[in-house]
């Protein structure tokens, strides 16, 4: 019942989340936008199928529009001095967390299900499966776990936290399997292992192309430990930073 | 009466820096209880570990029948908190601010309606319900912060500052407010310069300096304490000079505005003094006043002294 009541206040925090800083028109247009024009730069002129590229850009869709606010929320509200009003209500601070992430991930699926619509209606790739679906709720969870662990270090400036943002997400996403499948990254390879995009980057591969590097569980399975790791230590870490903050 | 707060060798540190240093106070149900100090005296820092947003280094808080660092959420559930120079989210109405307060308290959704729409009335909002906060004024800002700490029908208020750089009429409806919550209530717990204001608001107050309360009680006794600095005020009807009353029965002289503040041990002296004075050089004094210590006599004194 108490856990119930905590999961109720964390979505009250995710309602004001989605109408302060995600539902505006250029938020939106900048989470289509961004991931859309990185991926053209890098296939434009290579000689690969739709359905070879849906894959990637999903995840990297995805993997953006998740990240991209999260990790400045709490630094911007230790800014704005709502935070320390959040910290004094009877929430605990794993449920303010998960407030945060749940708004980024409605955020990020709205974002996907236009390149899911995209892929179904304009260009005939069938994308849509169980696994997926699957997937991109425990990917989108996953990826903005690591955003919230991103904001952990007591900052009251956005601009510093976005360059850490910054230096951990562009290399995740070169190291995934995005633009080239895990199979044919050589002795790369074992840097992807490292990375959750890469277990949802293959997944998509499995479901839109058929082929994967892991199989569909391995791949949600690691996506669900990754998730638990990141948001348990997300949680450790900004309960010790917290009296850094005020 | 019973206590609702107790701090017990409450203690913060920042690496070597005592911000805290084993402070022991309770406040009485009922209460409104004043916290004063100097800039860094630790006033902010007790009231956020009372509330739980510090943890303390070492010593215990109890709201209420709660340990806040064992039991916080059930300790802050009887709170209201009106942190130092907090904010309301500004890009969200007045009646938004509110109702996600209500929902942070678990308060049921058509309680909550209908508490926000009474609280916006008390605090002079409810014309501008709908308009986003970041158009409001400062006094409007911290109005509603203060109707956002009343949400959950708290029994223990919280306030940090509440009338720091407010303007006068935004001073006195929020002066009132704390008045008229306290007597339907709920306990009180504030930090302010503002010495006036403790010595019109608190039943007690608690003197902060670098970290230590260094005297705890009502206002008029701490008054009692220091009664030989009373003093004169004197006003003449042509303007002197401060050295002009340069008499040997004065200890210390303070201009303010028109009129000077003298302070000796034998008062009596002194007004025999200012009579001969006023008849020496034919200006008449248009005001005279004994001055019981104040507040800010007891203050100065003490946290000069420490």
């Amino acid at each position: 019942m108490k856990f119930f009541e905590q999961i109720r206040r964390s979505f009250a925090i995710t309602k004001k989340d989605l109408s302060i800083y995600y539902l505006k028109g250029s938020v939106i247009i900048q989470g289509l936008l961004i991931p859309a024009f990185v991926f053209i730069s890098f296939v434009f002129k290579r000689d690969m199928s739709l359905d070879s590229l849906i894959p990637g850009l999903l995840g990297m869709a995805l993997f953006f529009a998740v990240s991209a606010i999260t990790p400045v929320i709490i630094p911007w509200e230790t800014r704005m001095r709502t935070f320390e009003k959040l910290v004094s209500s009877p929430v605990y601070l794993w449920a303010i967390l998960l407030g945060d992430i749940m708004a980024s991930v409605l955020f990020g699926l709205f974002v996907v299900s236009f390149i899911v619509l995209a892929g179904t209606i304009l260009l005939g790739v069938e994308i849509l499966s169980f696994p997926l679906i699957f997937g991109i709720i425990i990917a989108a969870f996953c990826f903005s776990s690591l955003g919230t662990l991103i904001s952990a270090p007591p900052a009251d400036k956005p601009s510093d936290i976005m360059l850490i943002a910054s230096l951990i997400k562009f290399p995740l996403i070169f190291i995934s399997g995005v633009f080239i499948p895990i199979s044919e990254m050589g002795q790369f390879k074992i840097l992807s292992f490292f990375s959750p995009l890469t277990y949802f980057t293959d997944l998509a591969r499995y479901s839109i192309q058929g082929v994967s590097y892991f199989s569909p569980v391995f791949n949600l399975m690691v996506l669900l430990v990754f998730t638990t790791v990141l948001f348990f230590l997300a949680v450790k870490w900004h309960q010790k930073s917290l009296d850094k903050r005020f | 009466m019973e206590n609702i707060i107790e701090a017990k060798q409450l203690t913060k540190n920042y690496g070597n820096f005592n911000a805290v240093n084993s402070i022991n106070f309770s406040v009485k149900k009922g209460e409104i209880f004043g916290l004063l100090g100097p800039n860094g005296a630790g006033k902010t820092t007790t009231i956020r570990m009372l509330t739980g947003i510090l943890s303390p280094t070492r010593g215990k808080v109890n709201i209420g029948k709660y340990d806040i660092q064992k039991e916080p959420i059930k300790a802050k559930q009887i709170m209201g908190i009106v942190p130092e120079m907090a904010d309301a989210y500004i890009d969200l109405s007045a009646i938004r601010n509110l109702l996600l307060t209500g929902e942070l308290y678990g308060v049921e959704k058509e309680k909550s309606f209908k508490k926000a729409e009474n609280l916006l009335k008390t605090f002079k909002l409810y014309e501008k319900r709908n308009q986003k906060v970041k158009t409001f004024s400062k006094g409007m800002k911290q109005r509603l912060i203060l109707a956002m700490a009343l949400m959950n029908d708290a029994e223990i208020l919280f306030l940090d500052e509440p009338t720091s750089g407010l303007d006068v009429e935004s001073v006195r409806l929020i002066t009132n407010l704390i008045r008229e919550f306290n007597q339907q209530g709920t306990t009180i717990l504030l930090t302010t310069h503002n010495i006036k204001e403790a010595d019109l608001l608190c039943d007690r107050v608690a003197i902060m300096n670098h970290g230590e309360i260094i005297a705890i009680d009502r206002p008029e006794l701490l008054k009692k304490v220091i009664s030989n600095i009373s003093s004169v005020e004197v006003s003449f009807k042509k303007l002197i000079k401060e050295e002009d009353l340069n008499f040997k029965e004065i200890t210390e002289i303070k201009k303010t505005g028109d009129k000077f503040q003298l302070y000796g041990k034998e008062i009596e002296e002194i007004i025999l003094s200012l009579i001969k004075y006023s008849q020496k050089t034919k200006n008449e004094i248009i005001a005279l006043k004994i001055l019981e210590p104040s507040l800010e006599d007891i203050f100065v004194k003490l946290t000069d002294k420490k």
